[in-house]
């Protein structure tokens, strides 16, 4: 019998960092910008958190709270300076974007597992990780009602505080982009920049503005995975390809970050199925399992382009840069 | 003075061709900045002169023969999967797939030289090799080719997920085809035999990959300038409306020239298994599909100067893993170089595209 109670708040742990980032990199789309330094990005936004609360960990006095609060500021910070590095390059120096895209992710893997290495050093230990249970403790505090509350607390009260800020924030960019006029400039910038200018929207702030925030999320998805999901554990590319993950999220959700919700729980399951198939010795078909997510993804974006809906398309100006003198 | 249309600081505009000299002057300053932040980095993080470092850089390739063999050899394999991105991006096709194309060429070869180990005389093993890692390329890169021409899918996504998949098949065949037992690794094919293992000439173990790479360098180079196809792609690039108005059958231009990509990439999986390694791993191509997306765009596309840019990468990847050894840092230290020197050219390219007015000082401008 599949167990369906220790399946689910798996396969949702596994989702966050994937909705976190593929939210980060849905808003970044929508300026018309293909992000390909997410995987980077998330990287670099773990990383960070992992230096704050490494330093902060070895203070006399430890709480939970500056805990919480210099990790996440770390990683907002770290995620934010290659958010508009991104920027800087894409859009005022209107670079390729793919080839930034693909240079900040080799920068950012880069930096992660160099100052990951460090670390470990550092710290001394005899494995080939950086342990921060402490700070990991106070961002998997769960509410005390969850193991009460049997099942349904199981399901859906036992995460970290993360997970729901994950969710909430990937309602609200949903609700920006689609119901609120920033939102619908936001949009207009993604799809045809030329028009977006001459209707007096800047350009290039939307740009800035939408990529920066795409990164700082997209970096709080490497900061959740370090924390919560591996219970404060760095190890140098543990992260995987999560990244590449979080961007084919993107597409499997047509650019709708509050179908990213469930979407990404479903990756998150798919990520994992592998471990609860019944396979007996064959591990060779395990390995079948994990390509899953990006069969799926692939069929998705397939499909889309079949039906051919307006609302189901990529941003038409995606991955191009915008020179106003440009016609 | 009250000047009621305010003048901005300064304004940018497109700049017209410069000549190739001013060009690659201009990249080369970037170059030079960004090795002196790399050494300014370096020595921050060590405590060594930057001399040293340069030094530690150089060494990295060019410390003995050997090394220089590892970097042509390098060099080689970066190129060719740089030239199969080539024709993809002239046409504004960006193949990202490299990586997965290349990756299921190596499967195929590897398939051969496991499968028909026993059945066939050596040359007979090879040849297939040479054909199905080929197809194999060709075919994956056709998938997303067709849904491109056929139903304008977005390539640069389907290409990038078609990466994964081949990932996982690979790592499929690898559990599949574990020798010995338990190892989940193929290890070396035919270690005794040595059928699929291809001839090497004289003692020099990777000249072959090399000549192979340069024979392909150069036919890349006339069919882009010279063809009828390599005018076709340029055309389908610059302007797809153009192309259909004087009647050159996009789709068919792009579904073939996908194919062509994603062949060269087969071969360059087939080099790896065939001639280099003698083996798969899922890591074989080593993020060249990747990397090859930054070595043609920095060459403008162009097959002759992506020597250079290729050798300039490997080079710098290199020296800084030597860095990274001699000083007693990780070897991810190379990565972080290698992406702030690719910060600093791809920034260089707006200087020799745009240009930047400034406002004249004390006065309305003309």
């Amino acid at each position: 019998m599949f167990d369906f109670i220790s399946f689910i708040p798996r396969a949702v742990v596994q989702g966050i960092p994937l909705l976190l980032g593929s939210t980060g990199e849905t808003l970044t789309e929508k300026s018309g910008n293909l992000n390909l330094g997410i995987p980077g990005i998330m990287y670099v936004g773990a990383i960070s958190g992992v230096i704050g609360s490494f330093f902060y960990e070895q203070s006399p006095n430890f709480r939970p709270l500056p805990a919480i609060l210099i990790p996440l500021g770390c990683c907002l910070l770290g995620s934010l300076l290659m958010g508009l590095l991104y920027c800087f390059l894409t859009v005022t120096l209107r670079a390729n974007q793919n080839v930034t895209g693909l240079a900040l992710t080799t920068f950012g893997v880069g930096f992660g597992n160099f100052f990951g290495g460090s670390l470990i050093k550092l710290s001394g230990s005899s494995l080939p990780s950086v342990i921060l249970s402490a700070t990991s403790n106070a961002f998997r505090t769960t509410l005390p009602a969850a193991e009460k509350a049997g099942v349904f607390g199981k399901l859906v009260l036992s995460y970290g505080f993360l997970a729901y800020i994950a969710v909430i924030i990937a309602l609200a960019a949903a609700y920006v982009l689609n119901h609120t006029r920033v939102g619908l400039h936001l949009r207009a910038v993604g799809e045809n920049p030329n028009t977006a200018d001459a209707a007096g929207i800047n350009v290039s702030k939307y740009k800035y503005v939408a990529t920066c925030t795409g990164s700082m999320i997209a970096g709080l998805g490497g900061l959740y995975y370090v924390m919560d999901y591996a219970s404060g554990v760095w190890t140098n590319d543990a992260f995987g390809d999560r990244g590449w993950l979080a961007i084919a999220l993107v597409i499997f959700t047509v650019w709708r970050p509050n179908v990213g919700v469930l979407a990404s729980f479903l990756f998150g399951g798919l990520y994992i199925l592998h471990m609860y198939i019944p396979s007996g010795m064959n591990l060779a078909v395990k390995e079948l399992y994990k390509m899953l997510p990006y069969v799926v993804t692939i069929i998705v974006l397939v499909l889309s382009s079949l039906r051919n809906k307006r609302e189901n398309q990529p941003p038409a100006s995606l991955g191009l840069a915008y020179f106003r003198e440009e016609r | 003075m009250n000047n009621k249309t305010r003048t901005p600081l300064f304004h940018v505009s497109k700049r017209g061709l410069l000549p190739w000299y001013k060009t690659w002057g201009i990249r080369a300053v970037a170059l030079l900045l960004a090795l002196v932040s790399c050494g300014v980095i370096t020595s921050l993080v060590t405590g060594q002169n930057p001399f040293q470092v340069y030094a530690a850089i150089f060494n990295g390739s060019f410390g003995s023969p050997r090394k220089i063999w590892v970097l042509l050899q390098n060099i080689a394999m970066l190129l060719c999967v740089s030239l199969a991105v080539t024709p993809a991006f002239r046409m504004r096709c960006w193949n990202l797939g490299a990586e997965g194309q290349a990756l299921i060429g190596g499967l195929a070869a590897a398939a051969c030289m496991i499968l028909l180990a026993d059945k066939m005389p050596n040359w007979a093993v090879i040849a297939c090799m040479c054909l199905a890692s080929i197809a194999a390329g060709a075919i994956w890169a056709g998938i997303p080719a067709f849904f491109k021409a056929r139903w304008n899918t977005n390539e640069t996504l389907f290409t990038l997920m078609m990466n994964y998949v081949a990932t996982q098949l690979v790592a499929y065949y690898c559990v599949v085809w574990e020798s010995p037992k338990g190892s989940g690794t193929i290890g070396v094919i035919n270690p005794n035999t040595e059928i699929g293992w291809f001839p090497q000439i004289g003692s020099y173990k990777y000249l072959l990959n090399i000549l192979i790479v340069a024979a392909v360098c150069l036919a890349m180079y006339i069919y882009l300038n010279y063809s009828k196809h390599g005018y076709e792609i340029t055309v389908v690039g610059e302007s797809e409306r153009t192309a259909r108005y004087v009647g050159i059958k996009v789709d068919r231009v792009i579904i073939r020239t996908m194919l062509l990509s994603g062949a060269v990439c087969g071969l360059t999986g087939l080099l790896l298994v065939g001639s280099t390694n003698h083996t798969l791993t899922t890591t074989i191509v080593d993020g060249r599909g990747f990397t090859a997306v930054m070595v043609s765009w920095l060459a403008k596309f162009n097959p002759i100067w992506m020597i250079l840019t290729s050798f300039l990468i490997v080079f710098l990847g290199r020296g800084s893993g030597e860095i990274a050894t001699k000083f007693g840092l990780n070897r991810s230290f190379g990565d972080i170089l290698t992406g702030l020197i690719l910060f600093f050219i791809i920034g260089s390219e707006f200087f020799i595209n745009y240009q930047i007015h400034f406002r004249k000082p004390g006065g309305k401008e003309g």
